[in-house]
């Protein structure tokens, strides 16, 4: 296939069919409507599963059923909808089951706007749903970015029996650009679902049950170390970021998804002005990459985060640089977002955006 | 000559019934065990267990099992139906789980007439928590939350699911029985059997609303709880068929 013009939506609907996805459960939420429009139409075309739900809360649940079920399943929503499927992902977290979640963000709190945020970076990296449970969430920069991730996200999701979240803004998701849906994705050895709820005749003389209920505490706390041993390896294998002008950086900015790609335009603008910007883009939030700030140089002058937020991601960017530079932010939020020219200004009069 | 004449259904696993003596839990659940095992369907079940005194169900019956969140058990039905269409799939909720945080995801389960069994079981309280008012509770039930007992100007009246459920285009088969005397249990032992054999004729939404007991709650012992059924529950929560589109 050679590279189409698409909407950043209908890509990442597109790229979840040739991922391999058996079922799409949501509702109704701008800006990710694309998304389920273009799914109605490809997924039952094909045989696949579509359907519209009465609330979020019971399109998470849909999803926990199929997923139980032993299918490739996904839900996409936006901000206030993501946070009423809370619920439903915790238990799936909890039952260690395989789904893929597109969270497209706009601007809040509450009703807020439909303008793309980044605001739900704590939604996404320490959730709204209940006790300790992580998503694997990955924040593609572009269109092609997100058609790469989202075509790898089902085997992420199997791999480890656990849900993956793709975080893109409303930006990405309504803007189109050129992709390639032929990239290769990783190979990777998929243990079978043995453990599939699919009814005893599948696989006799085994009772299959998903659930996350666990009344003696000290099994519960054992069934806590056992998902934190595999966020663990999840950390040790899954960590991804780039590098962006890296050779010797006199700051470093760090910034994912939309915003990176502003800071992208910026550090060229502050190149032709004498000044080396670096950039670390996380490209997964969870795990965060927290080694790459080993590599900013012990003279750098220090770290901007920048973010379509009040400052989020922040709190992760002080504990990866842990004391060792000073760190600013710069931020737009409500759904605002700045030209390249604003971080040129921030980094140039970085001494006031410092927080730490 | 030893010959058996009465075992344990081969669709209840050995685990012990964590329900409180004389509850009807135990009943139904055997049941709906020997429905499965009669139809040859154990092996192709489903089982959505609530949250509620029968959180644990996904122990008890003897077939695959997913424990939902409270009141979406009709949701993950609905899930796991859709993509496992040659599975029989049930959900077995109390009145709080269905009929209170659950009642958007039961009517649209309904409504979409999702090839489900909904074992809906109604005694009039939330049991697991302690005994709190539920939406079916009757006007003048004392219970932990309303202890004056219900009244309708502030709680409103105790909500009729099977009459309500009858307006649903896509119900294909509603009953609503109880269990306080054999003929009654044998009468819902044809209800639930009914209603999965419905499932595997792909007929539509199939429920049986079971008028049940909840002694420890009430405050009554076993026997004088079954009277209460059918003295005070009955009146309210009339038994009979609602709704079956294989008789029309």
């Amino acid at each position: 296939m050679a590279r189409v013009l698409m909407k950043g939506n209908e890509a990442i609907a597109l790229a979840a069919i040739k991922g391999g996805v058996d079922a799409f459960y949501g509702y109704p939420i701008t800006p990710q409507n694309e998304i389920p429009e273009y799914l109605s139409k490809h997924l039952l075309a094909n045989g696949k599963v579509f359907l519209q739900s009465e609330s979020e809360v019971s399109a998470i649940n849909m999803v926990y059923g199929a997923a139980g079920a032993g299918k490739r399943v996904m839900t996409s929503s936006s901000s206030p909808g993501i946070a009423l499927k809370q619920e439903g992902i915790s238990y799936i977290a909890a039952a260690e089951l395989p789904c893929v979640i597109v969270s497209v963000m706009r601007g809040g709190p509450g009703l807020g706007g439909i303008q793309p945020s980044q605001a739900d970076y704590y939604q996404a990296t320490r959730g709204g749903g209940n006790g300790d449970y992580q998503l694997i969430v990955y924040a593609p920069e572009s269109i092609q970015e997100a058609v790469d991730v989202m075509k790898d996200s089902f085997n992420i999701a199997d791999y480890y029996r656990n849900p993956v979240m793709v975080l893109v803004d409303g930006l990405i998701g309504q803007m189109m650009e050129s992709v390639d849906f032929d990239y290769p994705v990783k190979e990777r050895k998929l243990p079978e679902k043995d453990w599939a709820t699919n009814g005893i005749i599948n696989h006799p003389g085994r009772r299959n049950v998903a659930n996350s209920l666990y009344l003696d505490p000290a099994l519960l706390e054992q069934h806590n170390f056992k998902l934190q041993a595999k966020y663990n390896q999840i950390k040790k294998n899954e960590t991804r970021f780039e590098l962006v002008n890296f050779d010797n950086p006199e700051y470093v900015i760090v910034a994912y998804g939309t915003m990176a790609r502003i800071c992208r335009s910026a550090i060229e603008m502050l190149k032709k002005d004498g000044i080396e910007v670096g950039m670390i883009r996380p490209i997964t939030l969870f795990p965060y990459p927290e080694k790459a700030f080993d590599q900013i140089p012990k003279k750098a002058k220090g770290i901007l985060t920048c973010e379509l937020s009040m400052g989020q991601m922040l709190d992760d960017v002080l504990i990866a640089n842990n004391g060792r530079h000073k760190v600013g932010f710069f931020g737009r939020t409500g759904g605002m977002v700045p030209d390249p020219e604003e971080i040129v200004d921030a980094i140039k009069s970085f001494n006031e955006r410092v927080v730490k | 000559m030893l010959e058996v004449k009465y075992e344990k259904s081969k669709g209840l696993t050995d685990t012990k019934l964590s329900y409180c003596p004389g509850c009807a839990h135990g009943i139904v659940h055997k049941l709906v065990a020997e429905a499965l095992v009669e139809l040859d369907i154990l092996d192709r079940a489903i089982a959505i267990a609530s949250v509620g005194c029968s959180v644990f169900s996904y122990q008890f019956f003897n077939c695959d099992a997913q424990q939902a969140p409270h009141g979406r058990a009709c949701a993950l039905a609905t899930g796991a139906k859709r993509v496992l269409p040659d599975n029989i799939i049930f959900t077995y909720q109390g009145d709080g789980d269905l009929a209170s945080i659950g009642i958007a995801e039961t009517i649209h389960a309904a409504n979409r007439g999702e090839n489900i069994t909904v074992i809906f079981i109604n005694n009039a309280i939330y049991g697991m928590t302690g005994g709190q008012m539920a939406p079916t509770s009757l006007i003048g039930q004392k219970t932990t939350t309303s202890q004056d007992g219900r009244n309708q100007p502030n709680h409103g009246n105790p909500i009729k699911i099977s009459e309500m459920f009858a307006t649903i285009e896509g119900v294909a088969y509603l009953e609503r029985v109880s269990v306080y005397d054999p003929k009654h249990v044998l009468n819902a032992k044809k209800a639930i059997k009914k209603a999965f054999q419905y499932q595997k004729e792909n007929r539509g939404f199939t429920m049986i609303e079971v008028v049940s007991t909840c002694p420890v709650n009430w405050g009554m012992t076993p026997v004088d709880a079954m009277k209460w059924a059918k003295s005070d529950m009955e009146p309210v929560f009339p038994l009979g068929i609602f709704k079956d589109k294989g008789a029309e």
